[in-house]
């Protein structure tokens, strides 16, 4: 028998399989008389704006003149006051020598604006980079504390970690919002950041725990007999060597945390799953834009992780 | 250099309380070489352990070069820094090149610059024979280089002791020589030596004095002719039976 065997009957048999999955769902969509609209939704990703400009006073268009695509038109009020609007040339609501009452539309600005997709994508990186920082923090420190020698800190730590890894993180989202955020006046992005970290801190305490441990004690001993003191130890021998080891674990925990974040749309924080979810509610549109909001969690992580595999091989070299 | 009274290190495992070290006094001068030799089991590896502080011990007293190790006040990381100690899994830092290994604790603990550091370290890896690996990581040297580089590793703190625990035991046979020679050379260099080990060509030919353990216990102390050609004890003549 050959070792290597042909590879391209089995893509193929996996190309078929997706291929009749996704025919079934289109049949079963088919059956229920879905309306697909896609086409509203680029405009929740960008969108054309159109602000209205109009007149301050009553008065005449003294002239119109085109520069580009847009048109400047000067207005003479009654008493001789001269005003300058620019608007889109192909907006334009009046002509020259018109009489115009305060208040009356002269023409459109129109431009490019984000759409409130790609504004909740931003608020959904930005709360889950801040709390990936403090969790990392958090976890070192009480991954540490966990294994260190003294007693009431490995009691704090323990505590902390089964406290949060025992409870939904739904609700405790809900408590440090309204019962914490009450209680010491903070603001929902606060509570948002502080529960996703809390949350992730525990689990990561846990990886650096585990990574620490999975040093061999030479390492220890060995640094220790050189004269170096403990901190000196932790900082230059053991954990560059238990970071290597816990980086995809620690990935895998950020992107989990990506998309954990969601929940803090619960809290009226408007997240990408809060966006997608107030744009249904103007559409009507439920299928659509939750593909796309899935698409767009699954594009962010999809590239942390490729980030990870390559950061990995650059720190493979040592071994 | 090295003065332990009675110092008995205790374990406790499931079947009871072992006692690992039991009442071992010995006095080391300064430029002696001693070898320890013992079955396995026998405690010469944590009694080794004990004199640079690495093993906690529960009893007696450890004093080296006029420092006592149960002493509250004593800085053990001061007393370490001038002890050096080679392990038998070599115990290179593998995340850095053999440069960095050396250079590392100098910078930490002597607190050399970068510059200094890294002109001791070649030259001790000229000393220990492997000038051209400066630059490789411990992963790409064999088990011999790896061996002394860790040597040079402990050499490069300027060390008043050295510490040997088994050095050689875990490396394949054709580079035992190169590791032994390096420690030949050292012991000829009037270098203060403790050495845990198996060789008994090496406890024969460069030893001042052999200390022979069993179960904890110091059984018999001689130079190495006394102890190779004529042992006293039972015990030590029955070992020597069995290993040369």
């Amino acid at each position: 028998m050959k070792a290597t065997t042909k590879t391209w009957p089995w893509k193929l048999l996996l190309v078929v399989i997706l291929l009749v999955f996704a025919a079934g769902i289109w049949g079963a969509v088919q059956k229920i008389d879905y309306h697909w609209r896609w086409n509203r939704i680029p405009q929740y990703f960008l969108y054309l704006d159109e602000e209205a400009q109009k007149i301050p006073f009553d008065g005449t268009v003294e002239s119109i003149r085109k520069v580009g695509d847009d048109a400047e038109v000067t207005l003479l009020s009654d008493n001789s006051q001269r005003l300058v609007q620019t608007v889109a040339a192909d907006s334009i609501n009046v002509d020259e020598g018109d009489l115009l009452f305060e208040g009356d539309t002269v023409g459109f600005v129109k431009e490019w604006r984000i759409g409130p997709l790609v504004y909740g994508l931003w608020t959904t990186l930005w709360i889950s980079a801040v709390s990936s920082v403090f969790a990392l923090i958090l976890g070192l420190l009480t991954g540490l504390a966990r294994i260190s020698n003294n007693l009431t800190l490995r009691g704090i730590a323990i505590t902390y970690v089964e406290c949060i890894r025992g409870t939904p993180l739904l609700v405790q989202i809900f408590i440090a919002y309204f019962f914490l955020g009450t209680v010491f006046d903070l603001s929902r992005n606060v509570c948002g950041i502080g529960a996703l970290a809390l949350f992730a801190g525990a689990y990561v305490a846990e990886i650096v725990r585990a990574g620490i441990q999975a040093i061999p004690k030479g390492q220890t001993e060995a640094a220790r007999s050189l004269g170096m003191n403990v901190f000196q130890t932790m900082a230059d021998v053991i954990l560059p060597q238990a970071f290597k080891k816990i980086m995809p674990p620690l990935a895998g925990q950020f992107i989990s945390l990506i998309k954990d974040s969601s929940l803090v749309s619960v809290i009226a924080i408007t997240d990408l799953t809060k966006s997608g979810r107030e744009i249904i509610t103007s559409t009507f549109a439920t299928f659509e834009v939750w593909l796309v909001v899935a698409v767009m969690y699954l594009l962010v992580t999809s590239v942390l992780s490729q980030v990870v595999f390559y950061m990995e091989r650059r720190f493979a070299v040592s071994d | 250099m090295i003065k332990t009274e009675n110092v008995v290190k205790v374990f406790n495992t499931r079947s009871g309380v072992v006692r690992a070290v039991d009442r071992v006094s010995v006095e080391i001068a300064k430029g002696e070489v001693v070898v320890v030799i013992g079955p396995s089991g026998s405690g010469k590896s944590t009694f080794l352990r004990c004199i640079n502080g690495l093993e906690q011990f529960s009893e007696g007293r450890v004093i080296i070069d006029g420092v006592d190790l149960t002493d509250k006040k004593t800085n053990i990381n001061k007393v370490r820094a001038e002890v050096g100690m080679v392990f038998q899994q070599f115990n290179l830092f593998p995340h850095k090149t053999v440069l960095e290994n050396l250079t590392l604790a100098q910078c930490r603990v002597r607190r050399r610059s970068q510059k200094v550091a890294e002109g001791k370290a070649h030259g001790l890896l000229q000393k220990v024979g492997i000038p051209d690996k400066a630059g490789e990581y411990p992963s790409r040297l064999s088990g011999g280089q790896q061996q002394r580089v860790a040597i040079a590793r402990a050499l490069a703190m300027d060390p008043k002791i050295m510490l040997f625990d088994e050095p050689t035991s875990a490396l394949d046979p054709e580079m035992v020589g190169e590791v032994l020679d390096v420690m030949k050379q050292l012991a000829r260099e009037g270098m203060t030596m403790v050495v845990v080990t198996h060789e008994m060509g090496f406890a024969r030919e460069v030893a001042d004095r052999v200390i022979f353990m069993d179960e904890g216990k110091v059984v018999e102390v001689g130079t190495p002719e006394h102890f190779f050609t004529n042992p006293r004890e039972e015990r030590a003549k029955l070992f020597l039976k069995q290993v040369l």
